[in-house]
């Protein structure tokens, strides 16, 4: 693992997560309804720094819960992969909320998939949105983001780290050319 | 940690990190039983057949719940209905399961050591679900999930075993993984119902039901199996119930927050007093909801379980 270039330095993550706040508030027009869930396990994190986002600008409160998705992925039986259960907490009702779908980095959009999937055995939502910190293209499904922290062209054999305090000890993220 | 075994044949075999990863995913799947719609894709086109060579109705029907909870087709084989009455062996019965295509075996049967040996004889993943007399493995996890949902840890828990400790896989299969996890076991029960040596198991022994419950945190009450009585090697039952049974008086005088577990059938009035299995100490219903989440994880695991490094897909 070789890293080629930080792409988001601590600033400049804290200042994407703002404008996504933002945006998030503008679309919505406010919190009503509004909902977080956060993917395991950096969407969680960063879903959680999102609502404290929109409590500065609005001071509301918007609940916020996390998803574990391995019950739902689509590679469960592949070779390569054998991948741990986390607990999903979603201590709320999401039927008929806005819900805003969080994770750190948008690929394939497999995992968007899986939550998608999860997210609709919990209920009805109105509607479900994506926020990403990173969307770093090459989708394998029809889906995209509403929210986007930055767009990163990557080449396959790159990986994207989304690095956070909560996990790694330091925010930033960086692209790093596999093997 | 990485899974790596296709079979969950007892907690002997197991390393203590082995047993606290089975726990720490059955937390997770708890929650799944708390949704409004129990049940994922995990095992969706996978087949679990239930082989039982011995009746058994919440053991089974738990697997069964657990395998559908995750998406699993389930066919439930009671052997006094198959060709294991026109003399088919158990490992031509394995085989034959696995050419249709099944993936998990979950087998009961009278013989120890029969899991091990299917295991051994098919490719595809074997549970054991009670063998004889030597291993319940998912019965003593789910004592243990609920012991550590209810005590926050078991390291350094005290575990009082009560009963026909000689011929109960329960007791054994809890030892085993009640040790690995730094619990302090004591098995109580006559001298008769207590193998020689099992202080080699590293747990104590006594004889004396008061001196077993005065210091421990929980007390798991085995069923009385006076059905397996074939050499008078029991008390009766009303000498047991006046010595070892667990009443309401002698819960009173343990300490105090004493959780009183049991496996399951109840046998009231023998082994348990009836005010004791309902009253507040007893966990023996959360016991039973625990299997399902404990079981579904043992079922997600073996199907998982092989042996390659892990790959982060981002």
């Amino acid at each position: 693992m070789k890293e080629k270039a930080k792409v988001l330095d601590n600033e400049a993550l804290s200042r994407s997560l703002i404008r996504i706040a933002h945006e998030i508030l503008e679309k919505n027009k406010g919190t009503d309804e509004l909902c977080l869930i956060g993917i395991r396990t950096r969407g969680a994190y960063l879903a959680r720094r999102l609502a404290d986002c929109i409590k500065r600008i609005d001071n509301a409160l918007v609940p916020v819960g996390s998803l574990d998705i391995t019950l739902y992925r689509d590679d469960l039986t592949l070779v390569a992969a054998q991948p741990v259960v986390h607990k999903t907490e979603i201590g709320f009702d999401i039927t008929a909320k806005n819900v805003i779908l969080v994770d750190d980095v948008l690929y394939t959009g497999r995992t968007i998939r899986a939550a998608l999937d999860a997210l609709i055995d919990f209920g009805r939502p109105k509607n479900i949105q994506l926020a990403v910190l990173i969307d770093r293209g090459h989708r394998e499904l029809p889906i995209r983001a509403d929210f986007v922290g930055k767009n990163i062209p990557t080449a396959q054999s790159e990986t994207v780290e989304v690095r956070l305090q909560e996990v790694d000890g330091k925010d930033e993220v960086a692209i790093v050319e596999k093997g | 940690m990485l899974w790596k075994r296709k079979d969950l044949l007892g907690l002997e075999e197991l390393t203590p990190e082995e047993i606290g990863f089975i726990l720490s995913t059955a937390e997770s799947f708890k929650e799944v039983t708390t949704r409004e719609i129990k049940k994922v894709p995990a095992l969706r086109g996978k087949t679990v057949v239930n082989l039982f060579y011995e009746p058994s109705t919440r053991t089974r029907i738990s697997f069964e719940i657990a395998a559908k909870r995750l998406s699993a087709d389930v066919i439930n084989i009671a052997t006094e209905t198959s060709s294991v009455q026109k003399g088919e062996t158990l490992i031509d019965t394995g085989t034959n399961i696995e050419a249709l295509k099944a993936d998990i075996i979950v087998m009961r049967h009278n013989c120890s050591g029969a899991a091990a040996i299917l295991a051994r004889h098919v490719g595809i993943s074997v549970v054991n679900a009670g063998d004889g007399w030597h291993e319940h493995p998912t019965q003593a996890l789910l004592d243990m999930f609920t012991l550590k949902e209810k005590l926050g840890r078991i390291k350094d828990m005290k575990v009082s075993i009560v009963g026909d400790i000689a011929h109960s896989r329960v007791a054994r299969s809890n030892i085993w993984g009640l040790t690995k996890l730094g619990a302090r076991v004591t098995v109580c029960a006559p001298p008769m119902l207590i193998p020689p040596g099992i202080e080699r198991m590293g747990v104590s022994v006594t004889h004396r039901i008061e001196e077993a419950l005065r210091e421990a945190d929980a007390v798991n009450v085995l069923r009385m199996q006076f059905e397996r009585d074939t050499q008078g090697a029991f008390p009766l039952q009303l000498e047991y119930f006046q010595d070892f049974g667990i009443t309401q008086e002698r819960i009173q005088k343990a300490k105090k927050g004493i959780l009183v577990m049991h496996p399951g059938p109840l046998n009231r009035g023998i082994e348990i007093e009836s005010s004791v299995a309902d009253g507040e100490n007893s966990v023996i219903l959360e016991q039973v909801t625990n299997g399902i989440a404990v079981r579904m994880a043992v079922l997600f695991l073996v199907s998982q379980g092989r042996e390659q490094k892990n790959e982060d897909l981002n």
